[in-house]
């Protein structure tokens, strides 16, 4: 259930994007969601890839300070009020969401989104009881 | 040319003066061998029992040297050689890394300041007729003090401005009709600079002199200054371990800064071998204190670079002069009149990060103002995935950092491995005011 986010420090400076999203290519990994959060000096990109421990490593051995964040990717009907049910779910049990962003590519007629929440187990059981699909990891990676 | 200032002693015949330095020297052996609980083993060992074995001023040499170290162990007045009821004054340098550094003054020593920043004034030709706008810092920091004390001794009208509040400098300038500035250099230009945004030319002001000191200045910031407010611009030398300003002050021929060794006895030494070096060739600037009572010391190693030269100057003062200064010993910078010591923020961030940090400082001059840029490396143990704990810890540093300079500073956090290394020690420092300068 929980899924490996990687999360990178960039400095808002151009070409910091290209250089880390280079070292992915060259370590032959694919991107499968992916959000970038930015301030004046710096920036975290948070991403979900198809290896993530093969990810960890090239970056860290390319000298960048990377952390792995465990995350939850939640299936929704890809219609207006999709995300608003799960906002709600999680709100009514006092479960703060982090920050949330949605998974590239169509899925037929549904959407994926990561959420990152404190209460990680929690949010588990609250989504699970109201019929709301937490994805596997593995199957996530493959998306 | 006619000394107008206590002439007896700016003017002092050379022989005159080396008997004069020689007895107090004596005497300062005596009173520290009597009175000082961490001179007398040094002495002892340097086989100094008593004055009576200085038998000239060579045997300078034999005394002890005193680093800052010294002052930093001793803290708070482990150095004293009077109780501390004896005590009139008591400042303290400002960083909180470490122990700082605290001087006191006994009423005795509180007039030997008033007397050598008299000096100092009348050196750079001040009067009793003046009126001197203080915008040295006043507190802790000796210099706005030292100026106060030397203004009054003069019988010049000072006005303690003390630093910043630019508009209210300019508009009590113009209404008093200031004739002296006493501030850093950097202070000086900005102040011009914002007098002609307020649409006031700073080339009407009424003033003639400004004694700027407490930080490093080119001759070309100089002419810079002179050129900005049509005045003769002079610098000033001190630090408070000494006295505070008032240890060697610039003339109008500006050849130098005049250091009154009747007092402050001057030698500049060689900094590995410290063997002397002769007048004309770069040392460190060690000065003996000969008459003062709360805290005298034997060949305080300053860390500041200059040349000596004992040859006459034009402006008829026999006291020897001291180049402006060369550069530190120590890695040492100077930022907006204030000192600070790289290994000051490496502490902080040893203590944030709880590791070793990669840090690099970026010093640059903003319309006349120095500005300090903290650059961190972000390492993979501070790292968070979350923008807040990242800002928080930009912030705790800045904060932290803040607190133990008592200067505003920015800090940037930057990716690892983006701070230059070399083999061993790792370029801490960009100093780009150099280059402002030429421009």
């Amino acid at each position: 259930m929980k899924v490996k986010q990687l999360s990178v420090f960039l400095e808002n400076i151009p070409g910091r994007l290209a250089a880390a999203t280079e070292v992915l290519r060259q370590a032959g990994i694919n991107i499968r969601a992916l959000t970038l959060a930015d301030t004046t000096d710096f920036g975290i990109l948070r991403m979900i890839v198809d290896r993530p421990d093969d990810a960890l490593a090239a970056m860290r051995q390319a000298g960048y300070s990377v952390a792995e964040t465990e995350v939850l990717a939640v299936r929704l009907s890809d219609r207006p009020g999709g995300l608003a049910s799960v906002a709600t779910e999680l709100s009514r049990a006092g479960i703060n969401i982090e920050y949330l962003y949605a998974f590239v590519g169509t899925h037929g007629d549904e959407a994926i989104v990561v959420i990152r929440v404190e209460q990680i187990e929690e949010t588990i059981s609250v989504l699970t009881a109201a019929g709301i699909a937490v994805l596997p990891d593995r199957e996530v990676y493959n998306l | 040319m006619t000394i107008s200032y206590m002439p007896e002693l700016e003017g002092m015949d050379l022989e005159a003066r080396r008997d004069l330095q020689l007895e107090r020297l004596r005497r300062l052996t005596d009173y520290v061998l009597e009175r000082s609980s961490f001179y007398p083993p040094l002495l002892r060992e340097a086989g100094v029992r008593a004055g009576s074995d200085i038998s000239s001023l060579a045997d300078l040499t034999r005394l002890p040297f005193t680093r800052k170290q010294a002052l930093r162990d001793g803290y708070p007045f482990e150095l004293f050689c009077v109780p501390r009821q004896e005590l009139v004054e008591i400042h303290a340098s400002s960083g909180t890394t470490g122990n700082p550094t605290v001087v006191g003054y006994t009423a005795g020593d509180i007039q030997l300041w008033r007397m050598v920043m008299a000096r100092s004034l009348a050196v750079a030709g001040a009067t009793a007729e003046d009126v001197i706008q203080n915008a040295y810092g006043y507190g802790l920091f000796t210099g706005g003090l030292g100026v106060h004390y030397g203004a009054l001794e003069l019988g010049a009208a000072v006005v303690p401005m003390s630093s910043g509040g630019t508009v209210k400098q300019l508009k009590l300038m113009h209404d008093f009709q200031t004739t002296v500035i006493t501030c850093t250099p950097s202070y000086s230009l900005f102040m011009a600079e914002e007098a002609r945004d307020m649409g006031y030319e700073p080339r009407s002001a009424p003033i003639r002199i400004g004694i700027l000191g407490a930080e490093p200045w080119s001759e070309n910031l100089r002419r810079a200054i002179e050129e900005a407010w049509d005045i003769i611009a002079l610098d000033i030398y001190g630090l408070s371990e000494i006295i505070g300003p008032g240890v060697a002050q610039e003339c109008q021929a500006k050849q130098g800064l005049h250091v009154y060794s009747d007092v402050f006895f001057p030698e500049v030494i060689d900094p590995e071998s410290g063997q002397a070096l002769p007048d004309g060739e770069p040392g460190e600037l060690v000065i003996t204190t000969l008459t003062k009572e709360a805290l005298p010391l034997l060949r305080y190693r300053t860390g500041d670079i200059v040349t000596l030269d004992h040859s006459p100057c034009s402006c008829g003062r026999t006291t020897p002069r001291i180049s402006r200064i060369l550069g530190r010993t120590d890695d040492m910078l100077i930022i907006r009149g204030i000192n600070v010591f790289p290994s000051q923020i490496e502490d902080v961030l040893l203590r944030v990060e709880e590791a070793e940090p990669h840090y690099h400082l970026l010093v640059d001059r903003i319309r006349g103002l120095d500005t300090l840029e903290v650059q961190v490396e972000v390492s993979e143990l501070v790292f968070s995935d979350e923008v807040r704990r990242l800002q928080e810890l930009k912030n705790r540093i800045k904060r932290e950092i803040e607190g133990v300079l008592n200067l505003v500073v920015s800090v940037k956090l930057v990716e690892p491995r983006t701070i230059e290394r070399s083999m061993g020690k790792a370029k801490r420092v960009t100093d780009l005011r150099g280059q402002r300068e030429n421009t």
